[in-house]
């Protein structure tokens, strides 16, 4: 069977300079033993190059690696106790599935007979025993993409890596094999460290997702904070697409703020804001399109685009061109309508300006 | 360190192995007689270091005794970075010590005044260094090596620090270290003082610089008259290689296999036999000239013995090569580009003249560059056809084995040589680089190519069929020239040369190898089968640290090495017999010099198909390998090196061919005890035996031919069913073989 021991990851005060580049200026974190851990960003953000140092194929400019506890920083790739999932998967397109998951088995001084016993185990695993003589070139994307899993796995790592695992799956497949990896993940219980850009993949398989932005964290937490109380417009567009409009903070009741948005008011969940000037990031489907001259802000239609399930429209309006989704109505308005836009209660946050 | 320690212990072990139990000096009657053992351990000669510094008189040997001691002291050392900082100074040290007592400490004293000045005079000299020197040597540049990885150079992977140390240490030994002694040759005097005036009377040399033949009456030194040679050929191999590619690309020629088999050729003919073609169909008493002495009364001449004879012979040789380079150029320009050309209402003619030829201008320059060089360095068809009327490389040749023995000289002129392809060579590097317009861009461009305007598509045809046809008459001569008794004068069929050759007889139940040619043969096929995988070896490990590693100074190391291919074979022929005549090395008249030569003349194209290859090996697979707790060892024996075959194959087989038909260098390296097949040849040709000369090259060409499918069978084919991730990688460049092809 598959025992891992999970292992916590820590990153103390790490930096990396490549040449004159500084990729990653100064980053501390913490992963929990036994959790999966996503690093979102967008590409340049650092979360690779995070990656590939926990891995040991970059070794840091300055500062700490603990994997378990251990310092790790000096330790050359092969002697850590970690995995990788490859974005290619890098599977040995010479040997065959089977001899592929062996390979680090046997690297790890394991006899060849039961390299091969634990292999044929892994392979189980993941669903493809039986396959284990094919080569990479025979396998499906999807088939490839498990046997990469399971070549990780069968070291039994303290952390297993998974560098962008589903970009090269199309979209229908991407779907079921992020939830093959995460109940994996769940069931036996090993620490993940899992790269992404696509903020779907990341709330969908997280238990804390690591937004990064130009090296250094730019938000962490729980999938539905990062969602839900983005502390800045870029997470806030990263994490979904939004609206980023001024507003102007009036007061505070309980749990709750109330803004000003072009000179109407609403209540939005917020835990402290402060009166004065803010943002407000207000999700495309959190606006009600009515009826000209209702309450609420008036506005102009641009564009729109009936896409079967809803239709999309671009409102022009005094705080800037808005981006609305509308999943109840049957069919469009044509553009130049004039509109009143009117925010509903969820999928809006108060931003400190 | 858990590894750290076992390496280190087994370096330190060799280390005290070379200063205790092996012979620190040369052994003149070669180490690996082992006559040295009946001697050993008190004989002067067979001495270890340690015997030399207390009971021989070679107490300066001490110096590199204390720095061994200091890397052993470091074993004591538990914190890595303090250790490694002992070895690398250690390490560096040593090795330093080593070169300087080396170069200083002569046969018979100190080799520069100063040192004799500041120290005054030694009593006894040094021979050359030995095996013990060698081992030591070694040991220090491992323990460098070692002391960079514990500092955490190349992210502490010992073993790529010490493939790179290693790499530059030889590297340094047997390619700048020569061209050093070389130029140092040319401003000493023969008790090695330095005296400029062998340098100065050489550069004023009228018969070296005089531009007569421009300005005045009268001939044009050596160097301009290879220089405008070198030029002429140029421009005849780029334009009848540019006409070659245009056919076998842009029409419906019916022999397109034919074309493509032309460009093995040149690599598989020793370099010198199209010049002997030559003399037997032009020469005075050539077949051709026959003919038409005979026909118009005609009184035969000596025009092929010169300039004109070793420019026809070098388009003859060089064209294939600037075909195989303008044949990609001429696949490179997308389709698409001459079909937006056509839509945009261009004739062919002007959708040829304005976007093709443009488009192809890179490539043209790249394949005239390459002409250049190749015609410089270029040796056996002036030393054929050349007569009176030399080129800079047999000049130097025979200013080094002629009565003129004046090797400040030869130093001269191979300076004088290696600048101008050295500059042929930075003009492709730097002028070139980065003005691809290669428009392959893996989106699939639809349809073909279209075809040549008329008119341009007729003159195409005109010079290639013809010129197939020399071609075809050419090799054809160099089959039956064989056969034939004396040409011009007897021409009728015989084996006798093959006889003189080849013959094998028995003797008191032996086999005897009576034939005048099987010495140097199996001399011939010993070096290149002993010098090929070495040469693969050191290439691909090459192309494997520039490619997958960065470390400070990769681009000049992979600079300095390709340099290494621009440097003409004369050249390192004359620097190495500067070199490793004398101590502190001496390897002239052993098979060892001949290796060495050959495997770093070679390697850079062993560096280049890695290199080829090795880009298209998606970089994670390394890099999987090292997550799965495999070290960079195990990486490339379990997975670079199956997906490299078709690389190492052609390295293997390019090494093989290269150490047979090369002579430029070799000419100068052998010796009575290894003689090599071709030096041998040019020696039948300086005879007049002519007969024997081509059938002996006719015979080296089959036998090529033979080993190359041999190889092939060999290595292998790799077994990737279907394409795939490493997709392309089937048909790995098998090496633009010839690209770099220098004689």
């Amino acid at each position: 069977m598959i025992n891992v021991k999970p292992g916590s990851v820590v990153f103390e005060n790490v930096s990396k300079t490549f040449g004159a580049f500084t990729a990653i200026p100064d980053l501390s974190l913490t992963i929990e033993p036994g959790t999966l851990v996503t690093l979102l960003g967008p590409s340049g953000c650092g979360k690779t190059t995070t990656l590939r140092m926990l891995a040991g194929l970059e070794h840091p400019t300055s500062g700490r690696i603990l994997i378990g506890g251990k310092d790790v920083t000096m330790l050359p790739a092969n002697e850590r106790d970690v995995s990788m999932v490859f974005q290619s998967y890098a599977l040995f397109p010479h040997m065959s599935a089977l001899d592929n998951v062996a390979y680090g088995l046997q690297s790890s001084g394991l006899r060849k007979a039961e390299a091969r016993e634990k292999a044929e185990e892994g392979l189980k695993l993941v669903g493809l025993a039986g396959m284990g003589h094919r080569l990479p070139a025979e396998l499906s994307g999807g088939q490839q993409q498990r046997v990469a899993v399971a070549r990780a796995l069968v070291l039994e790592p303290q952390v297993l890596l998974l560098d962008e695992p589903l970009s090269n799956l199309d979209a229908r497949l991407r779907r079921r094999v992020r939830t093959e990896i995460r109940d994996l993940q769940q069931r036996l219980g090993f620490t993940a460290v899992y790269v992404t850009h696509d903020q779907d993949e990341a709330l969908a398989v997280s238990d804390r997702i690591i937004v990064m932005k130009d090296g250094a964290i730019a938000q962490a937490g729980a999938p539905r904070d990062l969602y839900e109380f983005p502390a800045s417009a870029f997470i806030a567009d990263f994490m979904g697409e939004a609206n980023v409009i001024a507003c102007e903070v009036v007061g505070q009741e309980g749990e709750e703020a109330l803004v000003r948005v072009a000179g109407v008011d609403h209540r939005v969940a917020s835990r402290h804001a402060r009166p004065g000037s803010a943002k407000l990031a207000v999700r495309p489907g959190s606006i009600r399109i009515g009826a000209s001259g209702g309450p609420g802000i008036p506005g102009r239609i641009l564009h729109s685009a009936y896409l079967g399930g809803h239709v999309e429209y671009e409102v022009e309006t005094a705080v800037g061109t808005l981006f609305i989704v509308d999943h109840d109505m049957t069919e469009g308005l044509p553009a130049a309508t004039d509109v009143t836009l009117d925010l509903k209660k969820r999928g809006i946050a108060l931003i400190a300006a | 360190m858990r590894h750290g320690n076992r390496r280190l212990d087994i370096v330190l072990a060799l280390g005290a192995a070379a200063l205790i139990l092996l012979p620190w000096y040369r052994i003149d009657s070669g180490f690996f007689g082992l006559g040295w053992l009946s001697g050993f351990p008190f004989s002067s000669q067979a001495a270890p270091a340690v015997l030399q510094i207390m009971f021989h008189g070679h107490p300066w040997l001490l110096g590199a005794l204390v720095f061994f001691l200091v890397g052993l002291a470091a074993r004591l050392v538990d914190r890595p970075r303090q250790r490694g900082t002992i070895l690398v100074v250690a390490g560096s040290l040593g090795l330093g010590y080593l070169t300087l007592q080396g170069l200083a400490i002569g046969f018979t004293g100190w080799t520069w005044g100063i040192t004799e000045r500041l120290f005054g005079q030694l009593s006894d000299g040094q021979p050359s260094m030995g095996a013990g020197a060698v081992t030591l040597a070694t040991v220090f540049v491992l323990m460098l090596a070692f002391g960079l990885a514990e500092r955490g150079f190349m992210k502490g992977d010992a073993f790529i620090v010490s493939c790179i140390s290693l790499l530059i240490f030889l590297v340094g030994v047997f390619v700048f270290y020569p061209i050093g002694s070389m130029m140092v040759a040319a401003v000493q005097d023969i008790d090695g003082s330095f005296n400029p005036t062998g340098l100065l009377r050489n550069l004023r040399d009228p018969s070296i610089w005089s531009l007569d033949c421009v300005i005045g009456a009268g001939r044009c030194g050596v160097a301009w008259r290879t220089f405008f040679l070198a030029l002429m050929t140029a421009s005849g191999s780029t334009l009848l290689g540019l006409a070659f590619a245009l056919v076998a690309t842009r029409t419906r020629f019916p022999f397109k296999k034919g074309l493509r088999l032309l460009t093995v050729l040149p690599i598989i003919t020793p370099p010198f036999v199209i010049g002997l073609a030559l003399t037997l169909l032009f020469g005075r008493a050539g077949v051709v000239t026959e003919v038409i002495s005979n026909l118009f009364g005609v009184e035969p001449g000596r025009w092929l013995y010169g300039m004109t004879g070793i420019w026809i012979a070098q388009v003859l040789s060089f064209t294939p090569i600037s075909f195989l380079v303008l044949i990609g150029v001429v696949e490179g320009v997308s389709p698409s580009m001459e079909e937006a050309s056509q839509t945009l209402r261009a004739d062919r003619w002007r959708t040829f003249w304005r976007v093709s030829l443009p488009l192809m201008k890179p490539g043209l320059a790249n394949a005239f560059l390459i002409g250049f060089i190749e015609s410089m360095a270029d040796f056996g068809n002036p030393l054929v056809l050349g007569g009176s009327h030399g080129v800079l490389s047999t000049e130097i040749f025979f200013s080094v084995v002629g009565s003129q023995n004046d090797p400040s000289r030869a130093a001269v002129l191979a300076i004088v040589l290696l600048c101008f392809t050295l500059t042929a060579f930075l003009a492709q590097r730097f002028w070139l680089s980065g003005k691809n317009f290669a428009t392959v861009t893996g989106k699939g461009d639809s349809g073909a190519h279209i075809a040549l305007p008329r008119s341009l598509s007729v003159a195409v045809h005109a010079i290639v069929i013809p010129w197939m046809a020399f071609t075809v008459v050419i090799y054809g001569m160099i089959l039956v020239g064989g056969f034939v008794k004396t040409w011009g004068l007897d021409n009728s069929l015989t084996v006798e040369h093959y006889v003189r050759a080849f013959s094998v007889g028995m003797h008191n139940g032996s086999i005897a190898w009576t034939g005048v040619a099987w010495n140097s043969f199996w001399t011939t096929m010993e070096i290149a089968l002993i010098s090929a995988p070495l040469t693969a070896a050191v290439g691909l490990l090459t192309a494997y640290i520039i490619v997958r590693q960065k470390f400070a100074g990769r681009n000049l190391f992979e600079f300095a090495l390709m340099m290494s291919f621009a440097i003409p074979g004369t050249v390192i022929g004359v620097s190495y017999i500067m070199a490793f005549n004398l101590p502190p090395l001496e390897m002239t008249g052993s098979a060892l010099i001949l290796i060495a030569c050959f495997v770093f003349r070679n390697m850079p194209v062993g560096v280049r198909g890695g290199i080829a290859a090795m880009s298209q090996l998606d970089k994670s697979l390394d890099e999987a390998s090292l997550t799965l707790r495999a070290n960079s060892f195990r990486t490339i024996r379990l997975i670079v090196l199956p997906l490299l075959r078709p690389a190492i194959r052609a390295a293997l087989v390019y090494s093989f061919v290269r150490a047979i038909t090369s002579i430029s260098a070799v000419i100068f390296l052998v010796s009575a005890q290894y003689n090599m097949a071709t030096s041998y040849i040019v020696g039948l040709v300086e005879n007049g035996e002519y007969g024997v000369a081509i059938a002996y090259s006719s015979m080296l060409i089959v036998v090529m031919m033979a080993v190359i499918g041999g190889f092939q069978l060999l290595v292998g084919e790799r077994r990737l069913r279907r394409e795939n991730r490493v997709a392309g990688l089937k048909d790995t460049p098998s090496i633009p073989l010839a690209q770099e092809k220098t004689a």
